[in-house]
């Protein structure tokens, strides 16, 4: 009885111990409740005011670039810029198919990673924003001042358009780059014959910089490798570019295994001043080749896409002075350039260690020809004349780096899911945080530039597991906003979004806000088919098309009765919105179109195909809710047997 | 010159600014219009505060029944060459110098001032009441902006109120008698 007794107290004993733990436990959940609640004070953006900055992530394979407000992680637009849009009608309207045009047809998807912004002397200016797409090689120009796409240039000579697209400090170009070599020009050849034989271009793309319109200004060719990831120099190395390469193995089979060979790949420094001076001695061949420029005109809303036959080449093989390659160990991914050009941080993705080369020992390693041998007639440098430093250890996997203002980079690590911040120059670790889970891209809202706003960095994930509401096997994607103005990073907010988030850029709201459009002016409507008022409202047969010159103004259409359309007529319903009242859009969609709805902003025109198969009278309608008499915004088609003579007539209220 | 003239003399000018300001401004402000809709009433034309307000105005309108707002009236023919007659004649009586004929100048501009805001009452009376009885919605009272002040309408706060130019046209009546009373003094004296 007594051990009964002993043995009782000391279970009594143990279990208070496990309370006391847990209480300890308990207290230290509460604390982190403290911090979450201060957490959730500098997230939260009160109803009615605005973000701090506005955030662009790309949409990954969902082909389009989402828009969020920092720090509140809400998503405001999706900008559809790769993929078919049914809710805003791109690439179903007859306005915007052009846009998705290439060498090889109508492409209406694609796989768009990394979006940035243009800049002006190293500082970002916000007045558009470059996306790619990196199945179907294309780069994407957004305008800042509609948020919407308007041109798109396909890039001939390449495949696999993931080094891209990265403008230089003064927008002069915007990059894309090679990741899946081959053939150039394309032609039938065993794969076995990939080394020596598959090359890969890197493509500077000039910005107009009054209006920011693209043309590939040449093309570097290259060895065979796959570059990966680019970032351009700035300040002391403005005029190169970096890109980092896997694959200098040339395998072109099992390239997990055959392309992690070697101990060291390369980054590519290109030293693009040179190429200019190149192109202006002649240095380059023409090559007949094709791609389509594909142009959205704000004021006849309307995109063309015309084809382009040529590109001039640069074979950096035979040009000197043109390309060097830095050895970089393992596979390098990342290749991120700090806010002063000096540092250039190589993330050897299979590699435990960080790398980071030197500007000026590169230029040094050069005029004094360091070399260690050369790879393809480029002079590789020898690693200890450039390596400026490692970050010895900071965690498995590191994929990319960014910067802040106060001489902190940030790296992500994939394999060990965190995110490290560590000093420039030391080369120590100062702080780590983990992500939830397997961080790919970070960003710092004008990472990319001289001048990056070191208050947030978003890290982008690449699985999110259990951190939201379960949706079945495919969850959502996601996003994480560290505070980075300490010498902590503090985790505010997980938020979702759309699918899959690579790289993001981001930019502080004052600078684009002002300037976004409210309406499109109808003065200034200069589209084909636009209707002015409903006075020039019309119906026009010219054989078996048929072209439906409508309006819409609250609310309704005119004219909204339209008889003598027959079965196997092709009718154009050009639809022009009279509003020109901030956020008064008007939608219209017919029973039965092989299409999407059109969905209208004030003063524009859009256009959309009806192609009636079976006699009656079929209704339309507006689909976006107008005003408090949206329900009535509806009209009827009367459709007659193809040989019948119901004479073409229109009408709005009888008139 | 005497002060009594040059009082009398800006009196005549200050209307000419009907020319650059507006007289008269209405605004609409609702939940839906956090910036409201505004038409500034000139002496000859009628004027959106923002672009497009005019076709707004006449689009928030056109669901109680009004008429679409005027491009041309016969107003916009009378008010101005009555102003620029008033304003030489203003002129004329200024360098005459006479102390009754600036206290005329200021009757007269009373009575065509008054005359112009009873126009304007009758036109927005007109405005508020001759409605289509085809309209989408159909009101128990009148909708019928305020000449002056401020009203509920509907969804809307309705604002109406003088803008610069009459504000400059009413210093102009003031300075008349003004100048009148000067002169006045001057002859006690």
């Amino acid at each position: 009885m007594k051990t009964l007794i002993k043995l009782f107290i000391l279970f009594a004993a143990a279990g208070f111990l496990v309370i006391l733990t847990s209480c300890g436990q308990n207290g230290k959940n509460s604390k982190s409740g403290a911090l979450t609640s201060n957490a959730a004070e500098r997230v939260f953006v009160p109803p009615g005011e605005h973000d701090e900055f506005y955030a662009f992530i790309s949409g990954g394979f969902s082909g389009q670039l989402a828009i969020y407000g920092l720090p509140s992680g809400r998503l405001f637009k999706i900008i559809p810029v790769f993929a078919l849009d049914g809710e805003k009608a791109y690439g179903f309207n007859e306005e915007t198919k052009p846009m998705l045009q290439t060498s090889y047809g109508f492409v209406p998807w694609d796989d768009a990673h990394h979006p940035d912004l243009s800049q002006t002397n190293g500082e970002i200016d916000g007045r558009w924003c470059f996306i790619n797409a990196n199945n179907t090689p294309r780069i994407a120009r957004i305008s800042l001042k509609t948020f919407e796409t308007e041109e798109i240039i396909e890039i001939p000579n390449s495949a696999g358009n993931h080094s891209s697209s990265f403008v230089t400090e003064n927008s002069e170009y915007v990059i894309a780059g090679t990741r899946f070599s081959v053939p150039i020009p394309q032609k039938d050849i065993s794969i076995d014959e990939y080394k020596g034989n598959f090359k890969a271009t890197l493509s500077f793309i000039k910005i107009d910089p009054k209006d920011g319109k693209m043309d590939i200004a040449f093309q570097i060719l290259m060895p065979g490798f796959d570059y990966d990831l680019t970032h351009p120099g700035r300040g002391k190395s403005h005029g190169w570019m970096f890109f980092t390469t896997y694959n200098t193995e040339e395998a072109n089979t099992l390239l997990e295994v055959n392309a992690s060979q070697n101990d060291k790949d390369f980054i590519a420094a290109i030293n693009w001043k040179k190429a200019e001076e190149y192109i202006k001695a002649g240095k380059f061949k023409k090559m007949r080749t094709k791609y389509a420029h594909n142009e959205y005109d704000e004021n006849t809303h309307t995109a063309t896409s015309t084809m382009r036959k040529e590109v001039k080449i640069l074979d950096a093989s035979v040009l000197p002075g043109l390309v060097y390659f830095l050895p970089t160990p393992k596979s390098p991914h990342g290749c991120d350039v700090d806010p002063s050009g000096e540092y250039i941080v190589g993330a050897g993705k299979l590699a435990a260690s960080l790398t980071v080369h030197s500007f000026t020992k590169m230029l040094k390693a050069i005029e004094d020809k360091k070399f260690d041998g050369e790879a393809y007639g480029i002079p590789i440098l020898n690693f200890d004349a450039i390596n400026a430093g490692t970050v010895v250890q900071p965690g498995l996997g590191p994929l990319h780096t960014e910067f802040d203002d106060k001489g902190y980079a940030y790296t992500s690590f994939f394999i060990s899911s965190e995110v490290v911040k560590w000093q420039l120059g030391t080369w120590k670790v100062i702080d780590r945080k983990p992500t939830y889970y397997s961080v790919g891209h970070v960003m710092i809202p004008g990472g990319n530039s001289r001048k990056p706003f070191g208050k947030y960095l978003v890290a982008l994930n690449k699985i999110t597991k259990d951190r939201f509401l379960p949706t079945g096997p495919e969850v959502c994607q996601s996003a994480q906003l560290y505070d980075i103005t300490g010498d902590k990073m503090e985790l505010l907010l997980d938020f979702p979004t759309i699918g899959e988030p690579h790289y993001a850029a981001a930019a502080p709201a004052s600078l684009i806000a002002p300037n976004s459009q409210k309406i499109y002016r109808l003065e200034d409507n200069k589209h084909p088919y636009a209707t002015k008022s409903e006075r020039e409202t019309k119906v026009v047969r010219k054989g078996k098309e048929v072209h439906i010159y409508m309006t819409t103004i609250r609310s309704h259409f005119a004219p909204d009765n339209i008889e003598g359309i027959k079965v196997g007529d092709k009718v154009y319903f050009h639809v022009t919105n009279l509003e020109q009242d901030y956020d008064v859009p008007h939608g219209i969609a017919m029973i039965g179109a092989n299409t999407s709805e059109l969905l209208i902003m004030p003063g524009q025109t859009e256009t959309f195909v009806w192609e009636p198969k079976q006699v009656g009278v079929w209704p339309f309608y507006c689909t976006d809710f107008c005003s408090a008499l949206h329900q009535e915004m509806q009209g009827y088609v009367r459709v007659s047997p193809r040989g019948s003579n119901t004479p073409l007539k229109w009408s709005l209220d009888g008139e | 010159m005497k002060l009594s003239k040059i009082l009398m003399l800006t009196a005549a000018i200050l209307p000419l600014f009907l020319f650059v300001f507006p007289m008269w401004s209405i605004s609409l402000q609702a939940p839906q219009y956090p910036t409201p809709l505004q038409i500034n009433i000139f002496i000859n034309h009628l004027e959106g505060e923002n672009e497009g307000d005019i076709q707004n105005f006449d689009l928030m309108n056109h669901y109680v029944g009004m008429r679409k707002l005027p491009v041309e009236m016969v107003e916009f023919d009378i008010f101005p060459i009555v102003v620029i007659a008033m304003s030489i004649m203003g002129i004329i009586f200024a360098f005459i110098g006479k102390k009754n004929l600036f206290l005329a100048w200021f009757i007269i501009m009373a009575i065509l001032g008054t005359a112009g805001i009873y126009d304007f009452y009758l036109w927005l009376y007109d405005y508020g009441h001759n409605l289509d009885p085809r309209a989408a919605i159909q009101l128990l009272d009148a909708y019928q902006p305020p000449v002056f002040g401020t009203k509920q309408i509907l969804n809307f706060t309705v604002r109406s109120y003088p803008s610069l130019g009459s504000i400059l046209l009413g210093i102009g009546i003031i300075l008349a008698p003004t100048a009148f009373y000067i002169e006045k003094k001057k002859e006690k004296e």
